[in-house]
């Protein structure tokens, strides 16, 4: 059995360099059909009635006039939600429509007449003591002894930090194309999960496993919201079969998808620590709310990174009648890490210290990766120019244009995933890996491709790479918790080094050479000691005869021993922002943010920092823009649209500056860690405390609105004119 | 969306023929970026809609010197922007173009369908109604999500803000407003254009049913200073939280006399004779448009959660002031 191993750095041919995503030509020319572009023969269109309540039960449901409609090919009251049932947010769906064209399936759903009874409802948090028996405690937990640290601390400060409730708002909807061909469901659907949907298709449609075919070639944007074929995927199946099998697209309007498909939990706390005159930080105690819908929310990883030794965490879950959460890049951790940095950044406020500085004296707090982010907060303080630019709390600069700085840190997992790669050497030099998952539009074709053209010495053009099909590819694991890069890469390793034992043990006789003896370098098979002894790639696949070389290589989950070091868990990283506000009118505008991250050994610099940069922009939305709106009274959704569920445009996130962490040998040699949750996690933190500096006033609340920071001004009685 | 007659007239008198004597029974279609979204949500559901766009005689620009501007209803928001004449001599209402912030809806949208748009309310949007109320028929806007809503004007039942781009412009320029109808032309200043809606069946301006916006014509602006200026939260894809328009006539250094109009704050376009007594015989500096700024809010009764657009919109003011006496013709 091979070593397992990266090559040695000095060795790399490809691994570390920037190669553009090999599909971003069928992108940009529209030619990469997604599954919201697929139009099979006799297609039919599905539309849902959802329910305007966010909380009622259903009294009776008449659907025979929109049966009747000319077009009109199934009609179906969807599960569980005949009369009688309750149903538990707005815009929830009701009865499933199949018709012709979207239109006719629009106006199908216009005539049927849903009798609900309303009954009393909660969509709004924020304010807890409103929140009567939907609130539900959690049990205290304690650390050290945090009365004891309270007493001993030279300086205390209390605050309410928040942020609210936001969504995944993917552009390419939830949704997929279902076709039966008698008891076969071929799927094409918009997922993170390519390889899990078989068999979340199937038990649900009480088919065979072996019976579902899963086909996608690009996805959207997930985020952590589409890993499952969600109630409409299996609704729609259902109304396929009933209009007699034929094909049915179902893709969600945006006001479900926004606020139906996937929302990220809000998160309030009020936070009191204590520290010493010097700045070390002794003691934090916390009570935090959230709520994900109707089943509340968790309570984030607090106090974020840092581990204060005495504490005190108290957690309300509060259970809400709006739309169920969804896994939101880096769950539960950008909520954390701009509620702990904000109280963070209060404290050095308080002590009159520069916040660098202040982290710099805690940062044996963070833990095994303190010195890590030691050195990544000097960086980011170099790019963005800290200790020039710094001032304490509130710009004395005149007029109305304020700037500031403000950091925050962050840590994820991002170990790679279960994953099976087959990889082909056909007897012609041609080489093609096979494996069941999923581009999100991350690069992952492109590192697969890479990692195979590293290991068997070929240039990256060289290799096909095949996903996106299930179950005729072997099963990778879905795309979530930044598992990707690590699984596949791991995994399409493995199977070159595999099929290299092999290809040796067939071409060492013409090399006159043990198999042992040979490497695969720069399009030859070659030996080790005596490159002039080689041939050529063509030639020594040859050697294959007739029969192709399919040989596969797996990642595990879990890490052992013997797994080499091909994949592991862990990061840091630190952001830093330079923000400037107009004090009259409130508007926050970014100048520069700065992100230094770590990620282990970078397979494509390109699509690494492509992550990174992605992130910012994510980051910068949900602070300064996103926020779901509900109204109380009525229970209703009011900004389900892209037009006031505001992101930002090009204009609006300012020069970026990443860099990514890949000149520390230490790094380098612990494998890749995946990249797409960690960037995501501090730019709440970051931009929030740099609104703080720049004002001279905390703004507790996220997003940094016109409206927030104009109060938040106003509290303190200051800089407005 | 509904099924629906479509016609395709090609002169002013056909479209008036094709229109309906009560509201919803048809509607007009220009540019299209407010009517499909409305109708894709099923708020109007017409019966018949009048494609207008073919009408040569309503399209286009024109100025002259001695006569002042002529903006026909179909010219587009794009065509405006890169109008030279309205540049120089109508910078407010250059400016104002220039808040329009998607080069899509500047190449659709056309200046009768800014004046015409529909409330962006999102209690009105989400198909909670004109004048959103609870089971007890209480008004829901007045205690609700009302941080985009109207500061000034908002007595109820309306509380939405107009959302015209160009309208302050327009009414700071002085602006008369073309109509056609089955009886011919009839004229009204833009500023009286617009009416604040007291009945569920109402609209927002003063067409009936069977008229259509047919021109806008503008004074010439020799000797008059003007702009306008925005407060957006983002620069792309947004509308204004509150917008000011002014226009000043100068002698030599101090206002003659001065028109301000905030937009976005009522649910119409908001003139405040306040602000304009305010100027009179001053000069512009910092303190004088600051004064001015606070004076253009008078009388604001900000609702439960928008008390902060009092502050911009009198911002939005005297930004408007400082940026017309610096610049203007």
């Amino acid at each position: 059995m091979p070593k397992y191993e990266w090559p040695e750095k000095s060795k790399r041919a490809v691994l570390g360099r920037r190669i553009s995503k090999s599909d971003s030509p069928d992108k940009v020319s529209g030619r990469a059909k997604y599954a919201s572009d697929v139009k099979r023969p006799g297609q039919l269109y599905a539309k849902f009635l959802r329910c305007p309540h966010a909380h009622a039960k259903v009294v009776s449901i008449d659907v025979s006039a929109a049966e009747r409609m000319p077009g009109v090919k199934a009609v179906k009251i969807c599960e569980k939600k005949g009369p009688g049932s309750e149903i538990l947010w707005a815009l929830d769906e009701v009865v499933g429509v199949v018709a012709v064209d979207e239109r006719t399936a629009e106006d199908a759903l216009q005539k049927i007449v849903v009798k609900y009874e309303k009954l009393p409802h909660l969509v709004n948090e924020q304010d807890l003591a409103g929140a009567g028996d939907r609130a539900k405690p959690a049990a205290e937990q304690v650390t050290g002894d945090p009365d004891k640290a309270f007493q001993e601390a030279e300086v205390v400060i209390e605050g309410d930090y928040g942020i609210p409730v936001i969504t995944h708002c993917c552009l390419e909807s939830h949704g997929q194309v279902v076709e039966w061909e008698g008891d076969n469901l071929t799927v094409y659907p918009s997922t993170q999960n390519v390889s899990g949907l078989v068999g979340q298709f199937a038990q649900p449609l009480k088919i065979p496993a072996s019976n579902v075919k899963i086909r996608m070639d690009h996805v959207g944007g997930g985020f952590g919201s589409k890993f499952s074929p969600d109630s409409w995927g299996v609704e729609s199946a259902h109304l396929s079969k009933q209009a007699g099998g034929k094909p049915v697209k179902t893709f969600l309007e945006r006001d479900a998808e926004l606020f139906v498909a996937g929302v990220r939990p809000s998160h309030f706390a009020r936070i009191k620590l204590g520290a010493k005159k010097d700045g070390t930080v002794t003691a934090w105690e916390h009570h935090s709310w959230s709520t994900g819908g109707p089943t509340g929310g968790g309570m984030a990883p607090l106090p974020y990174v840092l581990s204060v030794p005495n504490s005190r965490k108290k957690h309300t879950a509060v259970a809400t009648n709006t739309g169920p959460q969804r896994a939101w890049r880096a769950p539960n951790h950008p909520q954390a890490c701009w509620l702990t940095f904000a109280a963070l950044d209060d404290m050095a406020a308080k002590l009159n210290m520069d916040s660098l500085d202040f982290y710099l004296k805690n940062i044996q707090l963070a833990g095994e990766r303190a010195d890590l982010y030691r050195r990544e907060l000097l960086k980011a303080a170099e790019l963005i120019e800290w200790k020039k630019k710094w001032h304490p709390r509130g710009d004395p600069a005149p007029g109305h244009l304020k700037r500031g700085l403000g950091l925050g840190f962050h840590t994820w997992g991002g170990r790679g995933h279960a994953s099976e790669a087959r990889l082909t050497i056909n007897p012609d030099g041609s080489v093609s890996v096979d494996i069941g998952t999923q581009d999100l539009g991350v690069g992952t074709r492109t590192v697969i491709a890479m990692v195979a053209a590293e290991t068997l010495g070929l240039p990256v053009s060289a290799i096909k790479v095949n996903i996106g099909r299930a179950p005729d590819y072997p099963v990778s694991g879905g795309s979530g918790g930044s598992t990707t890069v690590g699984g596949v890469s791991a995994a399409t390793r493995r199977a070159g080094q595999n099929a290299l034992e092999e290809l040796f043990a067939k071409v060492a006789p013409a090399l006159s050479a043990q198999p042992s003896e040979l490497e695969a370098v720069g399009g030859k098979v070659q030996m080790r000691d005596n490159p002039a002894k080689n041939l050529p790639w063509r030639q020594a696949t040859a050697r294959l005869g007739v029969t192709p070389l399919v040989v596969s290589g797996k990642n595990a989950a879990a890490a052992s021993a013997a797994d080499g070091k091909l994949t592991d868990q862990g990061v840091g990283g630190v952001q830093m922002a330079d923000v400037t506000v107009d004090i009259e009118t409130g508007i926050v505008k970014m100048n520069k943010f700065v992100a230094v991250q770590d990620c282990g050994l970078i397979i494509n610099e390109k699509t690494a920092e492509s992550q990174v940069l992605g992130s910012m922009i994510m980051g910068v939305c949900y602070s300064l823009f996103e926020e779901r709106v509900m109204d109380e009274v009525t229970g209703r959704p009011l900004n389900a649209n892209m037009e006031f569920y505001k992101l930002a445009g090009i204009g609006d996130i300012g020069d970026f500056v990443v860099h990514m962490w890949k000149d520390d040998p230490e790094q380098d040699a612990r494998g890749v860690i995946g990249l797409g949750e960690p960037p995501v996690i501090a730019p709440g933190a970051a931009i929030g405390n740099a609104v703080a500096n720049a004002i001279g006033v905390r703004v507790p609340q996220a997003p940094f609105t016109p409206a927030r920071v104009l109060a938040a001004l106003e509290k303190k009685g200051g800089l407005s004119s | 969306m509904n099924a629906f007659e479509y016609a395709a007239p090609t002169t002013k008198e056909q479209a008036v023929g094709l229109l309906a004597d009560r509201w919803g029974d048809a509607e007009v279609l220009a540019g299209g970026t407010d009517l499909l979204s409305l109708m894709k949500d099923y708020l109007p559901t017409p019966k018949r809609v009048v494609n207008i766009k073919d009408i040569k005689e309503l399209q286009g620009i024109k100025y002259s010197s001695a006569t002042g501007l002529r903006l026909g209803a179909l010219a587009t928001i794009e065509e405006l922007l890169s109008n030279a004449a309205v540049k120089k001599e109508y910078p407010a209402l250059a400016q104002a173009a220039e808040g329009v912030s998607s080069p899509q809806i500047r190449n659709a949208g056309t200046i009768g369908g800014d004046l015409c748009q529909r409330p962006r309310c999102w209690y009105f949007r989400s198909g909670l109604g004109y004048f959103p109320k609870d089971d007890g028929g209480k008004d829901l806007i007045p205690t609700g999500q009302n941080e985009y809503h109207a500061i000034l004007g908002n007595s109820g039942p309306a509380y939405f803000v107009h959302p015209s781009s160009l309208a302050p412009a327009l009414i700071a320029l002085d602006a008369k407003a073309r109509i056609f109808g089955s009886a011919g032309w009839r004229e009204v200043r833009v500023e009286e254009f617009f009416v604040t809606p007291n009945n569920d069946g109402d609209r927002e301006t003063v067409l009936k049913s069977n008229e259509i916006l047919g021109e806008i014509i503008l004074p010439p602006a020799k000797g008059i200073r003007s702009a306008t200026y925005e407060v957006r939260q983002k620069e792309a894809l947004d509308w204004p939280l509150a917008a000011a328009a002014v226009a000043l006539k100068m002698s030599g250094n101090t206002v003659q006399s001065a028109r301000v109009v905030l937009g976005h704050v009522a649910p119409v376009p908001w003139r405040s004779q306040a602000a304009e007594q305010a100027l009179g015989g001053k000069a512009i500096d910092e303190n004088t448009a600051s004064e001015a700024g606070s004076a253009a809010v008078n009388g604001a009764r900000p609702l439960s959660k928008n008390g902060y657009k009092v502050q911009l919109a009198r911002v939005a003011a005297k930004r408007a002031l400082l940026q017309a006496a610096q610049g203007g013709a």
